[in-house]
């Protein structure tokens, strides 16, 4: 091709049929077009995956096998049982002895004797039995309906999750137990039922996980949480107000903001660790307690709360600022009076934002230790609620998955769907905030 | 609680000092507002936080003292020194109320004031950082030689003593996660990014791009869990002895790999999108009015131009994987291990730390001060890669600005 | 100048490459386009001039389906080019605009090397066989785009980094690497400083050799100076088209009057 040729006729195609090339490249763009969809796919049936496992796994977590049981105690078994050594082995006693007359009235018959019959209850049966007629000694000497926790095998065995095949190396349970509970089943002794204890309940010991609820880790978390909005909420607005509205072009300002910038992306267990160094191992403050784990949470959480607050603030335009200053305002005055009343909307979505962010962070708390088994009774006083050992949500579920036991691996995902429905909750609020105040300049 | 009932006292000289404040300079004006420099209010506040804040500082630090066991004194002289120091100043500012006091310049200095010592915890907690790394972790380096540290290939410890604490297998298993986790998350969000942000119609994105977003909401311990029982056993079942047998247990390199990559889906897809939406729109048009294809726009156009900024996501991307620990800590195993199979058991610098300073150790033994180092390497690797990524995306950044 | 122009720029301008017959254009409930007829020749620059908001982009973002690329945008009507229907359900857009390039109001240039920024075209469209070909095709396009000797020695250099001008050249050139029949221009110069316009002005008038050119300009000096026909546009509506001196000396509606004397717009 040389310019001379250019007035001779171009090749000449009709647009009206697509040549070979084109419809390569119209097959190269489908192609991606396609990629992107399948992405935004796997995307998706990732989160179904997800919310499947969750909801499939944790569901159950919410419903418990009971057995329940007429007797009636004496005061005298009860005085005898208070005056022996071994005083739960007595209560221990009257419910094996109850269960096989429940079983005697259904008509039921079973060689076992009362220790095997007993394995099919909670190990904590006898206690809890003591602690209800302790609690309410207006009850003896009169008929009550008490309902056991069963074992986690049997419950296990009414949710499906342990056959008798599974049970041929247990050393507690075996088929013949399963029999049993099948007639008790129905003759209507043994029922599933939906279960406060594990909302409300305190964990239980490794053996025990028919017991186990999140109840005192929520109010661990609650307590994190107080800490969390009382000292993230007030400084982190300072501090935007700071940086936004005074802070000086100089070195200083941008040390701070650089700081900011990079906090907000340093791994939350780098925050742990400071936690445990500064909290725990300089301040001495006590170990596991709500008040550290918040403050360590205050710190992490602050620059998100910084970067949505300064947002807000530089939302907020500048006329108003002008406004104010023009009758005559100072500085101060235009942005607590006008700037920041303005921003609040925007402020507090973000830090509900942040406090969610804040509930399901695990990892910094099993540095400052809380996780294990811990509390066993709610906190009496609210000094206690921060300072006495306890543990959070998230470090609840944590602990729960380390037990390697179904059982407790049902609770776990029960757990999540707990606190997966308190982050739900948490930015229902945040959208419904941003959508009732937001406001268009 | 002694300290209890004198934060109340200060609080309660505070209180009164505001009314004080306030009633003496309307006083010493006959009552007249007018002849006052500033609002009454302001007397006031100028009377209570100069009683107040020094005092709650001496508090402050008399509370951080007892915390550490330091009792001299006792509780009397303390609780004296502090409710003199409330009451004098109180005293103090009271005698300077009058009219002509510029009452409203000192209170708004004071709260100034307040506002620098709030943004100045950010430099803080940097600080707090470092120095409780940097503390620990030269303690670590008398007890442990430093090079065994970090040229070590073993990691054993063992609280009796003659542990190997090399770094070399935990950073491996750091890496090959993340890697793995990035294999995943890059292709699937970038391609998600372009989809959202050129092709699909407005509803499609109203709908998608919110709930892609949710994954990211979702704490990490929900993902731990997904990988420990949900996506182990089912990679077991297709790898395991009974299937393609590479894999062992539930707990593998490919397992935390997968959960986090797609964690991390959603970080990679809004960020990119983020950053192909601030191509300018000319661009777009300079392409297709030579009549290149959508995709051809996207790959040789949209993507060079937002090259830079992609990487920077990818970079802040990988900062979140090396550091994410509840995944690895459920999902990745714990035996430390060089291995080139992703279907073996590895663990992690995050889940190390973790396991060396849970349970009863002291934090005098190396095998404890160890997860300092631990977190002081953490912390440098991905100090830098944010630094770099955000020096890259805002390099990008003005360039179209 | 001009009569210089015209002597050695006679070129034969009778055939029509383009013709719209009852055109219109709705963005949304907005009806930008009223019915619009128009038969745009080759080898002639056309001018599109009238009021901001006229609708004269839009009409002109027709010409080469640019206007698919906006969601709410519906055209109907024909446009044919070569008596072909550009808006066939059988016509790809793609294969259109390679024979109906276009230059931006602003400087588009793509973050990519000058080489890169013209070969852009010819690539995607398979016109060349081998580097040596690509290489003739970016120098005569360059060379068309009167920008070939700036740039020569410093082909790698990134095309952003060229003056406003230049930069605008430079898009030319990328626009006729392509081959195209017809040549899209919206408002070339109006982000360049008067020497470049110049520059650009002269080069649309070399372009008339060989492409039908059609221009958008807010300028009625420019279309005066570059155009032979010009088409004047009023609130979506073609008032007026003709001969430019036509136009511009005798026009025939009282709106166009209106406009040249400068009484709206």
């Amino acid at each position: 091709m040389t310019d001379t040729d250019a007035n001779t006729p171009r090749r000449k195609s009709s647009l009206l049929e697509l040549d070979a090339r084109t419809r390569k490249r119209n097959a190269a763009e489908t192609r991606f077009k396609v990629y992107g969809l399948i992405a935004v796919g796997i995307g998706l049936a990732f989160l179904l995956a997800l919310m499947v496992a969750i909801i499939s796994n944790g569901t159950r977590a919410f419903t418990q096998t009971f057995i329940t049981v007429e007797m009636t105690l004496t005061a005298e078994e009860i005085e005898a049982a208070e005056a022996s050594v071994l005083k739960t082995g007595k209560y221990k006693e009257m419910v094996g002895t109850a269960i096989e007359t429940a079983l005697g009235r259904a008509g039921i018959d079973t060689d076992m004797d009362q220790k095997t019959l007993l394995l099919m209850l909670s190990s904590s049966a006898g206690a809890d039995l003591r602690d209800y007629v302790l609690a309410n000694p207006e009850m003896l000497d009169q008929p009550l309906t008490f309902d056991f926790l069963a074992s986690s095998r049997v419950d296990g065995y009414l949710k499906g999750r342990v056959t008798r095949e599974s049970l041929s190396e247990d050393k507690n349970l075996d088929a013949a137990h399963l029999d049993l509970v099948d007639q008790m089943r129905d003759a209507g002794i043994v029922e599933r039922r939906f279960n406060w204890r594990f909302i409300t309940g305190a964990d239980a010991s490794e053996s025990r996980p028919e017991a186990a609820g999140m109840g005192l880790s929520m109010i661990g978390s609650l307590f994190m949480m107080l800490v969390v909005l009382a000292c993230a909420l007030p400084i982190g607005v300072a501090a935007s107000i700071y940086l936004e509205e005074f802070a000086p072009k100089n070195r200083f300002t941008d040390l701070i903001e650089v700081n900011i910038s990079n906090l907000a992306a340093v791994p939350s267990i780098v925050f742990g660790i400071l936690g445990l160094a500064v909290f725990i191992q300089v301040a001495h403050l006590p170990q596991s307690a709500p008040l550290v784990g918040g403050l360590t949470l205050t710190l992490m959480t602050l620059p998100t709360i910084v970067i949505s607050t300064r947002a807000s603030l530089k939302a907020v335009p500048p006329s108003i600022r002008d406004a104010a200053l023009g009758v005559g305002a100072s500085k101060m005055q235009a942005t607590f009076h006008h700037v920041l009343p303005l921003a609040m909307p925007g402020i507090l979505t973000g830090t509900i934002i942040g406090l969610a962010q804040a509930l399901g962070e695990t990892a910094p708390l099993l540095l400052i230790g809380m996780v294990g088994f811990i509390a066993t009774n709610a906190p009496e006083t609210l000094a206690d609620g921060f300072l006495a050992p306890n543990s959070a949500m998230p470090a609840q579920i944590y602990e729960w998955a380390k037990r390697a036991d179904p059982a407790y691996y049902e609770r776990a995902w029960g757990g999540i769907i707990i606190l997966l429905v308190f982050l739900l909750a948490m930015n229902f609020v945040a959208i419904l905030l941003r959508r009732r105040f937001e406001r268009r300049w | 609680m002694p300290a209890q009932w004198t934060l109340i006292a200060v609080l309660a000289i505070a209180v009164a000092g505001y009314f004080l404040g306030r009633s003496r300079a309307l006083g010493r004006a006959g009552g007249d507002i007018r002849q006052l420099h500033s609002l009454p209010g302001y007397y006031g506040y100028n009377v209570a936080l100069t009683g107040l804040v020094p005092a709650l500082l001496v508090l402050g630090v008399w509370s951080f003292l007892r915390m550490r066991g330091v009792t001299a004194g006792g509780t009397f002289v303390p609780t004296l020194l502090i409710l003199a120091v409330s009451l004098g100043l109180t005293f103090l500012a009271l005698s300077r109320t009058g009219p002509a006091f510029r009452a409203r310049n000192a209170v708004e200095r004071g709260i100034l004031w307040l506002l620098i010592g709030a943004a100045s915890i950010a430099i803080l907690t940097t600080l707090g950082i470092v120095l409780s790394l940097i503390f620990n972790t030269v303690e670590f380096f008398r007890l442990y030689p430093a090079a065994d540290f970090f040229f070590g290939t073993v990691w054993q410890p063992s609280f009796g003593g003659g542990s190997s604490l090399g770094i070399l297998p935990l950073l491996w298993g750091t890496l090959y996660i993340s890697a793995i986790a990035l294999a995943v998350a890059v292709p699937i969000g970038l391609f998600a990014a372009f989809y959202l942000s050129e092709y699909a119609g407005p509803k499609f994105r109203a709908i998608a791009k919110p709930l892609l977003e949710v994954l990211a909401g979702i704490p990490t311990i929900v993902y731990g869990l997904f990988a420990l029982l949900t996506v182990g056993p089912l990679l077991l079942t297709v790898f395991g002895p009974e299937g393609a047998s590479w894999m062992q247990g539930g707990t593998a390199v490919m397992t935390a790999g997968l959960v986090m990559g797609i964690m991390l889906i959603p970080f990679v897809s809004s960020l990119s999108d983020d950053i192909i939406n601030a191509v300018p729109q000319a661009m777009r048009d300079g392409s297709l009015g030579l009549g290149a294809t959508k995709s051809e726009t996207v790959r040789h156009v949209v993507l060079p131009a937002a090259l830079p900024g992609i990487v920077g996501a990818i970079l802040l991307a990988a900062s979140r994987a090396i550091g994410e620990t509840m995944i690895v800590v459920l999902g990745a195993g714990a035996a430390a291990r060089l291995s080139l199979n992703p279907f073996d058991a590895m663990t992690t610098v995050t889940a190390k730390i973790v396991s060396q300073l849970t349970g009863d150790s002291d934090f005098s033994s190396p095998e404890a001060l160890v997860a300092f180092s631990l977190g002081m390497t953490l912390f440098v690797i991905t100090l830098g890669l944010n630094v770099l990524a955000l020096y890259i995306v805002r390099k990008y950044r003005e360039q179209y600005e | 100048m001009k009569d210089t122009t015209v002597t050695e720029r006679a070129v034969q301008m009778d055939d029509i490459k383009i013709s719209a017959r009852g055109v219109q254009v709705y963005y949304g409930d907005n009806h930008a386009i009223k019915d619009v007829n128009v038969d745009i020749a080759d080898k002639t620059v056309t001018a599109f001039i009238g009021p901001s908001g006229c609708g004269k982009s839009t009409f002109l973002r027709c010409l080469n389906r640019m206007n698919d690329t906006i969601d709410v945008c519906r055209v109907e009507g024909d446009i044919l080019l070569d008596g072909e229907d550009i808006y066939d359900r059988r016509v790809d857009p793609v294969q259109l605009r390679a024979k109906v390039g276009m230059v931006f109001q602003k400087p588009n240039p793509f973050p990519k090397s000058i080489y890169d920024n013209v070969a852009y075209g010819p690539r995607i469209h398979g016109l060349a066989r081998n580097k040596a070909d690509l290489d003739e095709i970016v120098e005569k396009a360059l060379r068309r785009g009167a920008i070939w000797d700036e740039v020569k020695d410093r082909l790698h250099a990134p095309g952003t980094g060229l003056s406003g001008g230049q930069q605008q050249r430079l898009c030319i050139a990328r626009a006729v690497a392509t081959e195209p029949e017809v040549l899209l221009m919206d408002e070339p110069c109006s982000a360049l400083d008067p020497i470049a316009t110049a520059q650009v002005e002269e080069l649309i008038d070399e372009l008339r050799t060989r492409y039908s050119v059609v221009i958008v300009t807010h300028s009625m000096q420019q279309a005066a100076r570059v155009s032979q026909r010009t088409a004047f546009f009023h609130l979506g509506n073609l008032v007026e088209y003709g001969d430019t001196d036509q136009i511009f000396t005798n026009p025939e509606d009282s709106r166009t009057e209106a406009y040249i004397s400068g009484r709206i717009g």
